[in-house]
């Protein structure tokens, strides 16, 4: 198919409906807003669902009750706005509903920026919400991949019956790119929706959705059962791409953009004979712990270069169980991290101008 | 012997054990809805939302399809539910904490949209399942856990009139207060019910029946004492009547 140019969060949005989303519910936030501007007119047109809510937290607990109906189901917003709807996305896991949250996420903490950032980080991929679950998290790097994943997030959704999470900066939501929207998607093996409360008592006996468990024993049943889907996810769902990493001496470690402008600085570096390789994680929960085990033996040092004061740091360190010398290079309050400065960062680490 | 049955449940209620206290009117109120999901024929396509607070476990109680929500935000549920799924019949069942305090933008906002959903909204002044705190709609001198010495103007303000506040809002369709503290006042209730969920089945929007109810044991009293407290009391704050009823013209 052909590929056409658009903006990164009208990518998003046609993406969700060539998915087969029925319904999204949201509330303005920058910078996602061309997201919800784009479905206001095109879900009517498709004649699926479109409300703005009167706030985030509305928006999720409405996501909740489609989810729990049966339908699929999107919201979107961005950091602080994510925040708030912690507590339904801790509901949304807890009852086991499928449902897909777009965070295009912006500077913090408290009402920060609105500039491109990835300290979202730890809210994504430690649950975000009480109590122990956690959400299948997907962090693509260029708009062509936010569609495919996007697209195929409803069917991981559905797959795990759990939140998935689409987690781009802001500059994924801004920038323009040519993308084809048509690209087949992998298509999950999925069975039909038959717990849903979707008031067809004709057809089914009487559904029941729901987090609360007032028996401990019950609970601890549910938790442990839970575990077991974020346990999958981890030993058969981690994604990664391992760029340039044959014979490798430095290995960036990057998602999302700074990945993207990883690949310059790498191109940077051959220029100066430096042999840099690029360990992209695409989910981010899953940690992708697997790309650390087969890394060449070339590999000296990583080098963790993200738009947070370290957070996805403290992965890399339990990925790496000791093994390499770790540096870090971040930029945070809406500063994009040049290659140039990434390229000088690898530069001093290889002279021993950088400590761990 | 001939027998005949001149009293059943309602096939509305499941065979569960209610949780309620002795001599709380959650039980009628429950009853009510049941018998008009029936009666309406309405119950095998509807879906109904428990809410926080004594009621939370009512997903068990009703024999419809449920969804348990967080606190206060059953309207904001039953939006995504009914947005989806329009032509099923859509309820919450919610406390004057759940409605009144923490979800009051999603009761608002929902009627403000004009959303085609029924709230069932039980106000007996407390809360009752976290152990009777002060709730928006305790009255003035009323003790509770919260107000150890009486409900306080100067602090916490005068008890809110959710009925009249909701009225007020033009998306709105059909608002009535009712009681269930004797024969004639249930009777009542139940063609007040009727009417929203009727006026939900024919698409003609928001509505919300507020019932006066008691909490006899937060209250301190028994329940024969706590209908009068009712009677005496809440009702003159909180007068019973039609608030608004777009069906017939607007109050």
């Amino acid at each position: 198919m052909s590929k056409v140019l658009m903006k990164g969060n009208e990518a998003m949005a046609l993406a969700a409906i060539k998915a087969g989303c029925d319904a999204f519910y949201g509330y303005p936030i920058t910078p996602q807003n061309e997201l919800p501007e784009y479905l206001s007119k095109h879900m009517r047109i498709h004649g699926r669902a479109f409300v703005q809510s009167e706030s985030e937290v509305a928006a999720i607990n409405m996501v909740y009750g489609a989810a729990g109906a049966g339908a699929r189901v999107l919201t979107s917003s961005s950091s602080p706005g994510i925040a708030l709807k912690q507590e339904g996305i801790t509901y949304i896991a807890g009852a086991e509903l499928p449902a897909v949250i777009i965070n295009v996420m912006r500077g913090g903490p408290g009402l920060g920026g609105i500039q491109p950032s990835q300290a979202d980080y730890n809210q994504i991929t430690r649950g975000g919400g009480n109590g122990d679950y956690s959400l299948y998290a997907l962090a693509p790097e260029s708009l062509q991949e936010t569609v495919d994943l996007i697209k195929e997030s409803f069917e991981i959704a559905d797959y795990f019956r759990n939140p998935v999470m689409i987690a781009v900066d802001g500059l994924i939501g801004q920038m323009m790119e040519p993308v084809d929207v048509d690209k087949e998607v992998k298509k999950w093996d999925l069975k039909p929706k038959t717990w849903a409360a979707d008031g067809n008592r004709k057809d089914h006996p009487k559904n029941i959705i729901n987090s609360l468990y007032l028996d401990p024993q019950d609970l601890e049943n549910h938790n442990i059962k839970l575990q077991k889907k974020y346990t999958e996810m981890k030993e058969n769902h981690q994604r990664y791409e391992l760029i340039n990493m044959e014979n490798a001496e430095i290995a960036i470690v990057a998602y999302g953009s700074v990945a993207r402008i990883a690949r310059t600085a790498i191109e940077i570096l051959a220029e100066k004979g430096i042999n840099a390789g690029i360990i992209r994680p695409i989910t981010i929960f899953p940690f992708p712990e697997k790309a650390f085990k087969e890394l060449p033996s070339s590999v000296e040092n990583l080098l963790v270069a993200e738009m947070s004061m370290g957070q996805m740091l403290q992965d890399v360190k339990l990925a790496n169980e000791c093994r390499l010398p770790i540096h870090f290079y971040g930029r945070v309050g809406g500063i994009v991290p040049e290659a140039e400065e990434i390229a000088q960062k690898v530069i001093d680490i290889i002279g021993g101008q950088s400590h761990e | 012997m001939n027998s005949k049955i001149v009293y059943e449940k309602s096939k509305g209620l499941s065979d569960f054990h209610l949780s309620y206290c002795p001599g709380c009117t959650h039980g009628i109120i429950h009853k009510l809805v049941a018998e008009t999901l029936v009666d309406l024929d309405l119950l095998d396509r509807t879906v109904g939302i428990s809410s926080v607070g004594c009621s939370a476990l009512n997903y068990d109680f009703f024999s419809c399809d449920m969804q348990q929500a967080a606190h206060g935000r059953a309207p904001a549920v039953a939006t995504g539910i009914k947005r989806v799924r329009p032509d099923n019949i859509v309820f919450t069942y919610q406390g004057d904490g759940d409605l009144a305090s923490i979800g009051i933008a999603e009761a608002i906002h929902a009627a403000h949209r004009g959303e085609n959903i029924t709230i069932v909204f039980v106000n007996n002044a407390i809360y009752g399942m976290t152990g009777g705190q002060m709730a928006p709609t305790t009255l003035l001198g009323q003790k509770t856990t919260t107000s150890q010495d009486g409900r306080q103007e100067a602090t916490s303000g005068l008890p809110l009139r959710v009925s009249e506040m909701m009225a007020q809002i033009p998306g709105a369709t059909y608002i009535e207060r009712v009681s269930v503290h004797d024969p004639k006042h249930v009777n009542k209730a139940k063609k007040a019910l009727k009417k929203a969920f009727d006026i939900q089945n024919k698409k003609l929007g928001f509505s919300m029946i507020e019932f006066i109810s008691t909490c006899p044991v937060n209250w301190g009293m028994n329940p024969k004492d706590s209908v009068d407290w009712a009677v005496d009391n809440m009702i003159p704050y909180y007068p019973l009547g039609v608030y608004k009823d777009k069906t017939v013209g607007e109050k």
